[in-house]
């Protein structure tokens, strides 16, 4: 039996994404962002999140996708941080997943630039792919 | 009632006993340390001489005997053996008891000490006493009943435990009734009673009432109760109503982990979000419950405010008093004489921001020792005491703390300073010499002037001195630096009194809601419909109102933000209401243009998170009443990029940005007008106090000049023109540049205003007093000093 992982997985535009699941808090709904002026554009804002205040980051801004699908409804996926929960949006929430360590591979060196710093690798699943998202680099925003 | 100074000489004095203890345990292990056996006979020498001046000719007796023996110790004399410690720590003991009962009765009580006084005696001429005289000594030394007297009249305001009901009682073996009834009564002051028996008996080890007394604080309360219960059984009242909220005095103050401290600091700020919350909700209720309730609620949220404020107020001493160490030890191996001087060691402070400045304090302290101070022989012959005073003074001003740092040194030599500025590339010779000596002065605050040792020696100070900055203005606070060559520096912090939570007002720009601190708010401004449209002026591109004579610069605050692109001069123009922000920033002033002002509100400021930290304009973020979060605006952060403050232009140029800047220094900007005799002609901006456009039937006449009553004075016109002729333009009016030399205002007629242009002396083509090529014109100088002369 090989060892496994729990991943809590969503879709980011057409990304089907996992970060493992005791780096998340808590995963909620759309909530009412204040926007900040000045901030890089990966930053959709701050939130109130029971009386603390967390900074939402749009993680199809930060992995460069296309942003087609309208931005009002985006699920929140809160990580815990040292500096502080970190809220990442997301398009749609998937289960959380239990998966074969085995069945992760590297990336191919094909991919390259920014998906290359935000995706460890993938699992294979049936019939599709599990990208496992580099939380750490994804949240660290370039000054 | 017991007189401050005997308080005072109380507490202090537990405090040095519960060392004294310490150090007694300490000096067994290492008899021969000569520094704790001098500090051992300082505190007690203390206290002699302090019973002596408050007169307790008993603590005085008994202080003293101990002392002899301590004298004898520090000489080498005598070696510290058991019995010695042992006589010493009797002797402590008894001067804590009679200490005690000065706290409980304000009279040593006419116990006699003559038995230990004597066993110290004997020790101090290498006797050894017996043991058993020391044992049978010591509990006979506390009348129990002057105690319970003492007890009777302080009981019922909560005496603490320790003086009294754990300690005294227990060491009594001698048969009073009362201790014996504490014991029955109550199992844990029955421990209490009998460890110090126990303590007493080994004698040797005399520790424990160092502990009993921690015990005895743990539980006052208990203990407290059953004996005074028994006091009354015993019917000896007497005093019964003397004394009213008389805590013992070592009691009355507790240590509390900042920790806690911080964590009830929070909790009251989540308390004020939520009454702020209930306060907005009840607003929108009729019920009459409801408000009151709310109103309620608002009081008492705001006392408890206040009240954990107050816990964590700090005197500034706390933070000074390291300082004279520092400018001593510092002045010795500079081979420099400096005296320390300190006003308002008792403003208080934040403890946060007590702890964030003390560095800053320390390096600012070391620089104007290092570099500010003269050595002696300097300064004598530049006539000022050999000796050079540094002056720390703190105080209160309109919510802030202002601290100044300032010695009588040499100042700080602001050519040298644009000379090294110039050398390490910071700013360019051109902007170096276009620079008040005030921005020069501020120089030194800039990153990269520190790094060259070289530059610290000649130019007096600077290292780190951006980290000092940088420092301060992370807990909101604001540095500034004043310097005359010769007579010294002043350094001046400002700090706000505390961070978590401040009034704020709160304004709408683009449709969200952004907090100001009401500390950098000066006014409010609110011009309408024409007013709006007729008072926004331009000075070439740059938005400016007059406030009350002052020109005052507009910063748009969506335009800061970048919410939408700079409005062109018809945009401004058009703009029906306007709301005016007037911000202090350091010592300018400038209007922050918003689309609403709401209300004012207290804020809990909270930390921006690490993706939006790096943001200059904004100082935090809050939650509002409704939930939502809104940003706190940095006022500094905005002046600087919107380069209101023009000691930031130093730090701009270092971007590369200068030509951005020149419109804030006034200094060779120039105004460029058309006097319609076919020439041009510029005034230095600097001279101008106001521009103003009157009707031509507004200028009257008397005798052969032409005058205009202007503010409630007749103003005389001189024109610009050789001519001499006064004409209006196409619309009727006459452009006029007030100038005011310094007694009165004169009109000067320049036809046309045509621009503001920024030219410094570089680059200029050929160039005599009164020409220059300026904007590719030639173009007349005119001063307008000798043009008034003639008026």
């Amino acid at each position: 039996m090989a060892a496994q992982s729990s991943y809590c997985t969503f879709r980011v535009g057409p990304l089907y994404l996992g970060v493992e699941v005791h780096r998340v808090q808590e995963v909620i709904r759309a909530q009412r962002m204040t926007r900040i002026p000045g901030a890089s554009d990966v930053v959709r804002g701050l939130m109130n999140l029971r009386g603390q205040i967390v900074t939402a980051l749009d993680l199809r801004r930060r992995l460069n996708l296309a942003t087609q699908e309208s931005t009002d409804k985006l699920m929140n996926v809160v990580i815990r941080t040292s500096d502080g929960p970190v809220s990442l949006l997301v398009n749609e929430i998937g289960d959380v997943l239990v998966v074969d360590n085995d069945q992760f591979e590297p990336p191919p060196e094909t991919l390259q630039g920014i998906p290359r710093e935000l995706i460890c690798g993938s699992f294979k699943l049936d019939g599709r792919l599990l990208l496992v998202l580099n939380l750490d680099s994804a949240m660290k925003l370039a000054s | 009632m017991l007189d401050e100074i005997v308080k005072e000489f109380l507490v202090e004095s537990y405090e040095n006993l519960d060392q004294l203890d310490r150090d007694l345990m300490a000096l067994e292990e290492t008899p021969d340390d000569r520094s704790r056996l001098s500090s051992i006979f300082r505190t007690i020498h203390t206290i002699k001489g302090t019973s002596g001046f408050l007169a307790f000719p008993t603590l005085e007796h008994v202080t003293h005997v101990g002392e002899n023996l301590l004298v004898k110790l520090r000489d080498g004399e005598l070696r510290l053996t058991a019995d010695i410690t042992s006589g010493l720590l009797s002797m402590v003991d008894a001067v804590r008891a009679i200490l005690g009962h000065i706290e409980a009765v304000g009279t040593e009580g006419d116990a006699s000490y003559e038995q230990l006084i004597s066993v110290l005696d004997d020790l101090r001429n290498g006797k050894t006493p017996a043991r058993p005289e020391l044992k049978a000594n010591q509990p006979t030394e506390i009348p129990v009943e002057e105690v319970v007297k003492a007890l009777e009249s302080t009981s019922s305001s909560g005496n603490g435990g320790e003086t009294s009901s754990g300690k005294k009682p227990g060491k009594k073996s001698t048969g009073a009734k009362t201790p014996k009834k504490v014991t029955a009564k109550d199992k844990s002051a029955a421990a209490k009673v009998k460890e110090p028996a126990d303590a007493v008996a080994a004698s040797s080890d005399n520790s424990s009432p160092n502990e009993q007394r921690e015990e005895a604080d743990e539980e006052p309360k208990v203990t407290r109760a059953v004996v005074s219960s028994n006091n009354r059984n015993s019917n000896e009242s007497g005093q019964g109503e003397s004394t009213g909220g008389n805590a013992s005095v070592s009691d009355s103050s507790v240590r509390i982990d900042v920790h806690l401290l911080d964590k009830l600091m929070n909790l009251v700020g989540e308390l004020v979000l939520a009454r702020n919350q209930i306060l907005q909700f009840s607003q929108g209720t009729d019920d009459a419950g409801m408000t009151a309730a709310s109103q309620r609620l608002n009081l008492i949220t705001t006392e408890l405010q206040e009240g954990v404020m107050k816990t964590r107020m700090q005197p500034i001493r706390n933070a000074w008093s390291k300082l004279p160490r520092v400018v001593r030890d510092l002045s010795i191996s500079c081979g420099k004489q400096v005296q320390v001087q300190m006003e308002g060691a008792e403003t208080e402070l934040d403890k946060t921001i007590l702890e964030a400045i003390k560095d800053p304090l320390t390096h600012i302290v070391r620089n104007s020792v290092d570099h500010g101070i003269e050595p002696p022989h300097v300064r004598a012959s530049a006539g000022k005491p050999v000796e050079g005073t540094l002056w720390l003074r703190a105080y209160h001003e309109g919510g802030q703390v202002i601290i100044e740092i300032s010695d009588d040194g040499g100042g700080i030599n602001v050519d040298r300073v644009r000379n090294k500025a110039v050398e390490k590339g910071l700013v360019t010779l051109d902007q170096a010499t276009s620079m008040s000596d005030r921005e020069a002065t501020q120089l030194i605050l800039l990153p990269g002037f520190s790094t060259a040792e070289k530059v610290t020696n000649v130019s007096g100070r600077g290292v780190g001195m951006d980290v000092v900055k940088t420092n301060v203005e992370k807990i909101g606070g604001t540095l500034d630096i004043h310097s005359s060559m010769g007579q010294g520096t002043t350094l001046r912090i400002k700090i706000p009194l505390t961070l978590a939570i401040v009034p704020a007002l709160v304004v709408t720009c683009s449709g969200d809601r952004y907090c100001i601190p009401q500390v950098s708010l000066l006014e409010l401004v609110r011009l309408e419909a024409e007013r709006a449209r007729r008072d926004i002026e331009l000075m070439h591109s740059v938005p400016v109102y007059r406030l009350r004579g002052q020109l005052l610069p507009l910063v748009y605050l969506d335009e800061e933000l970048n919410l939408r692109p700079r409005r062109t001069h018809d945009e401004r123009r058009a703009a029906d209401i306007v709301n005016m922000v007037v911000l202090q920033a350091e010592d300018r002033q400038f209007g922050l243009v918003v689309d609403q002002i709401n209300d004012t509100q207290e804020i809990v400021v909270k930390p921006l998170g690490q993706h939006i930290k790096g943001i200059t304009v904004y100082a935090g973020s809050t939650i509002m009443g409704d939930g939502t979060v809104s940003l706190i605006l940095d006022v500094m952060g905005i002046a600087q990029q919107a380069h209101v403050l023009s000691e930031h232009a130093g730090r701009q140029f270092l971007d590369g940005n200068a030509g951005k800047n020149e419109q804030s220094r006034i200094g060779d900007s120039w105004l460029i007008v058309d006097p319609k005799d076919g020439t041009r002609a510029a005034i230095q901006l600097s001279t101008v106090s106001r521009l103003e456009e009157i009707r031509l039937d507004a200028i009257e006449k008397t005798g052969r000049s032409q005058v205009v009553q202007y503010r409630g004075q007749i103003m005389p016109l001189v024109s610009i023109s050789e001519f001499g002729q006064v004409e209006p333009d196409e619309s009727g009016s006459i452009s006029l540049v007030v100038y005011n030399n310094g007694q009165r205002n004169v009109g000067v007629v320049v036809g046309r205003i045509v621009d503001i242009v920024n030219q410094s002396d570089e680059g200029v083509g050929q160039q005599s007093e009164e020409t220059r090529i300026i904007a590719g014109r030639v173009t007349r100088i005119v001063d307008l000093d000798i043009l008034a002369r003639n008026a």
